[in-house]
């Protein structure tokens, strides 16, 4: 959308205005791009040219090496490439993954009406803090979970009825949205635990089911805000057509909702891209990613900016091309919704 | 579906027609998503109350737990942890006793009106009551490590001070770019996608950038520190210095975050009001200090809230950039909790994410009643959006 301030002189900036707005621009463009430029010259200085001080322009004040890329990506080829490629494999599927549950979900609770009841969802709690505590007990984690997952099934069967009381959409959604309050540290050893046990740790998939997991209460927020801003008449027609939920979801919603798509994808990408946290505890050489690459360039001696600077400069160049090319969708696509109200 | 209409005898139609029964669909958009987290947050969340109340060792084949009670938290506020976690307590000075009775007099004025308008039901006084006692508490060990002579402040404080500052400097300025980048200057959109950057690099990759800028003699700006003859000081090793660069990084950082949602919010908006009022001969500081800025409220309020529990969580700043020193002035609590985890003190690592959760828990509630809920209700001209804050 054109800004559509541009075509009124009653809202021009004066000359003055002008030139201070394009002052503020730069000052702070400066303060973005500084640290940028100097992680770029610092890719380029040998190891004695970072450490005798700082040299500011690349064949004036000192000469540039390509020696730090090379050793990156030829002499050390597989140990750079490997958690490149976990780096995007692991990005790209969880953003899709967290994406495609989340938009669902944020779909149902915008169309759908679900009255949850209290009575089950308290029975659900009670059995797996039941399966918990028996496992700590020292029961075998097989025998407890069959067992919650059967006590669970006959209670609700039985007594599933008595709970009158029930939950609304609004408590659904928030309860989604509240999981981002967790702070990983709170949930990361059991979830070690559980990728242990299913031999799963150090492996993509282990990372690719966290991260969706973290980033899906982001999707709903985003997506349910978007979609509640899509006019229901057009769902309605094709309803009294005979079309089925799903084919309106695929055929109409997603179409019309792209921008909101794209800007949340965008979104969730660089989080599941730059995640350290997780990976830290969940990860350690098959599926390390670029995060613990960065961070390990931390020897005896100091730190080694300058191949630090190399792989920063590897992380950073494909997201800023993805926001390049996908830029008129991010300020249309982001919280249009929320904005709307 | 009618039993009558549906295919008989054939299993896959039958099947067919369940799948377009309505009440089946509507579980099937919901509950792909609720199993997920349910299996990795809620799950492991109860896990972890568990490992908080017992003492972890390995044993052949694995390990095992022991039930120790309260032990773990025990350590956290009097043992071992205390010095980490609170920091070193003493008697605040006279500054500090007056923020201190301020604080406890605003918010006991605060807890005195709700009572008085008596439009909040019991159980919602009862939740005020404690929330305003938690604040009270938080404002004593304030003052207690900030504002007294000898005293430092640990993870927990360092924590907050980090996410309130943070935020409230990302906000300001996120604000003023957005602004900026709305008045149809040309090459707004070269700004817009620059002023994004920094969003996209690796927390990791920042902390390392910064430590390299900040340094006092290799980095760029080390010209100036030599002008002012401070070669010799590192802002690494004094506390409050080290903090601040912490929350330079942070603000760096997340900046655009802000900024590109109050954007959006911007760009969307009804400029016929704004326009009206530019008739009526409202100068430009007046149309936004009384139009654009109300109308933000909202976005604002749901913005705030996102970035503040993100924030919360912050660990790769400090362990990166400071490694948490000077001694331990710079950890927040998850980077404790990890290095807990680390020394194999999983039950203690647990124990302090559980507290940490219990914060953000607290500070969120009553984010959510007390702001965000009125924000986005007193909105005019919209409604309560569905997701955030209901």
């Amino acid at each position: 959308m054109r800004n559509p301030l541009q075509k009124r002189s009653a809202r021009d900036l004066s000359a003055r205005g002008k030139a201070a707005a394009y002052a503020l621009m730069l000052f702070w463009s400066l303060i973005v791009v500084f640290p940028l430029y100097w992680l770029a010259v610092t890719s380029l200085k040998n190891p004695i040219q970072v450490t005798t001080g700082p040299y500011y322009v690349p064949f004036v004040d000192f000469q540039p090496t390509l020696s730090n890329w090379t050793y990156m990506l030829i002499d050390k080829g597989s140990e750079t490439l490997r958690p490149l490629g976990n780096t995007v494999i692991v990005g790209l599927s969880s953003s899709v993954l967290a994406l495609t549950l989340g938009s669902l979900a944020a779909y149902g609770l915008t169309r759908f009406r679900y009255r949850p009841r209290v009575g089950v969802i308290a029975l659900g709690i009670g059995v797996i803090a039941l399966a918990c505590v028996s496992m700590v007990l020292g029961v075998p984690p097989a025998l407890a979970f069959t067992v919650a997952v059967a006590v669970f099934v006959i209670l609700r069967l039985y007594m599933g009825r008595r709970f009158r009381r029930t939950l609304g959409n609004d408590d659904i959604a928030f309860f989604l949205i509240s999981q981002r309050i967790l702070p990983p540290v709170a949930v990361v050893i059991p979830i070690y635990v559980l990728f242990q046990r299913l031999g799963l740790l150090d492996s993509l998939l282990a990372l690719i089911v966290t991260y969706a997991a973290t980033n899906l209460p982001i999707v709903v927020w985003f997506m349910s805000d978007y979609f509640a801003g899509v006019p229901i008449e057009l769902e309605e027609a094709a309803q009294v057509d005979g079309a089925s939920p799903y084919r309106i979801f695929w055929s109409i919603i997603l179409p019309v909702a792209r921008p909101g798509l794209v800007a949340t994808f965008l979104l969730v990408l660089v989080f599941a891209w730059n995640e350290y946290l997780l990976a830290l505890f969940l990860a350690t050489t098959n599926a390390a990613t670029m995060p613990l690459m960065v961070a390990a360039q931390n020897a005896t001696r100091g730190p080694q900016y300058w191949y630090m600077a190399v792989l920063n400069m590897i992380m950073i160049i494909p997201v800023i091309v993805f926001a390049v090319i996908l830029e008129r969708y991010i300020t249309r696509g982001l919280l249009t919704g929320a904005v709307k109200g | 579906m009618d039993p009558e209409t549906r295919p008989r005898g054939r299993v896959l139609g039958a099947l067919k027609a369940e799948w377009g029964n309505p009440s089946v669909a509507r579980n099937l958009f919901l509950w792909p998503a609720l199993l997920v987290v349910l299996g990795l947050a809620l799950f492991p969340l109860v896990a972890s109350l568990v490992l908080a109340f017992s003492f972890f060792s390995f044993s052949e084949g694995g390990f095992s737990l022991r039930w120790v009670g309260l032990d773990n938290f025990a350590n956290i506020v009097s043992g071992p942890q205390a010095i980490i976690y609170l920091g070193r307590l003493e008697a605040p000075s006279p500054l500090g006793w007056v923020v201190f009775l301020g604080g406890s007099a605003l918010v006991a004025w605060a807890m005195w009106r709700t009572i008085r308008s008596g439009r909040v039901r019991p159980i919602g006084l009862l939740l005020r009551g404690v929330g305003a006692a938690a604040v009270i508490a938080f404002l004593w060990l304030f003052v207690q490590t900030v504002f007294a002579p000898g005293g430092f402040s640990g993870s927990l404080v360092t924590t907050l001070i980090y996410t309130f500052v943070g935020t409230g400097v990302e906000y300001l300025l996120g604000l003023g770019l957005a602004m900026l980048t709305i008045q149809g200057l040309s090459g707004q959109k070269f700004f817009r996608v620059l002023f994004l950057i920094p969003m996209t690099i690796t927390p990791v990759g920042v902390a390392y950038m910064f430590r390299m800028l900040i340094d006092t003699s290799l980095g760029p700006f080390s010209p100036i520190w030599q002008a002012l003859g401070l070669t010799q000081f590192s802002p690494f090793s004094d506390v409050w210095a080290a903090r601040a660069c912490i929350i330079i990084g942070d603000v760096w950082q997340w900046t655009p975050f802000m900024f590109i949602v109050l954007l959006a919010a911007l760009e969307g908006r009804d400029l016929e009001i704004e326009e009206a009022g530019l008739v009526d001969g409202a100068s430009r500081w007046q149309s936004f200090r009384h139009i654009t800025l109300p109308g933000l409220v909202p976005v604002s309020a749901t913005v705030v809230f996102i970035r503040m529990i993100e924030a919360f969580k912050i660990i790769d700043l400090p362990n990166i950039m400071t490694n948490g020193g000077p001694g331990t002035a710079t950890e927040t609590v998850s980077m404790q909790a990890y290095l807990s985890w680390r020394g194999f003190d999983l039950g203690g690592s647990a124990a302090l994410a559980y507290t940490l959760l219990i914060v953000v828990t607290l500070v969120s509630l009553s984010y959510v009643t007390l702001v965000l809920r009125r924000a986005r209700a007193n909105a005019i001209g919209t409604s309560v959006g569905r997701g955030s804050g209901s």
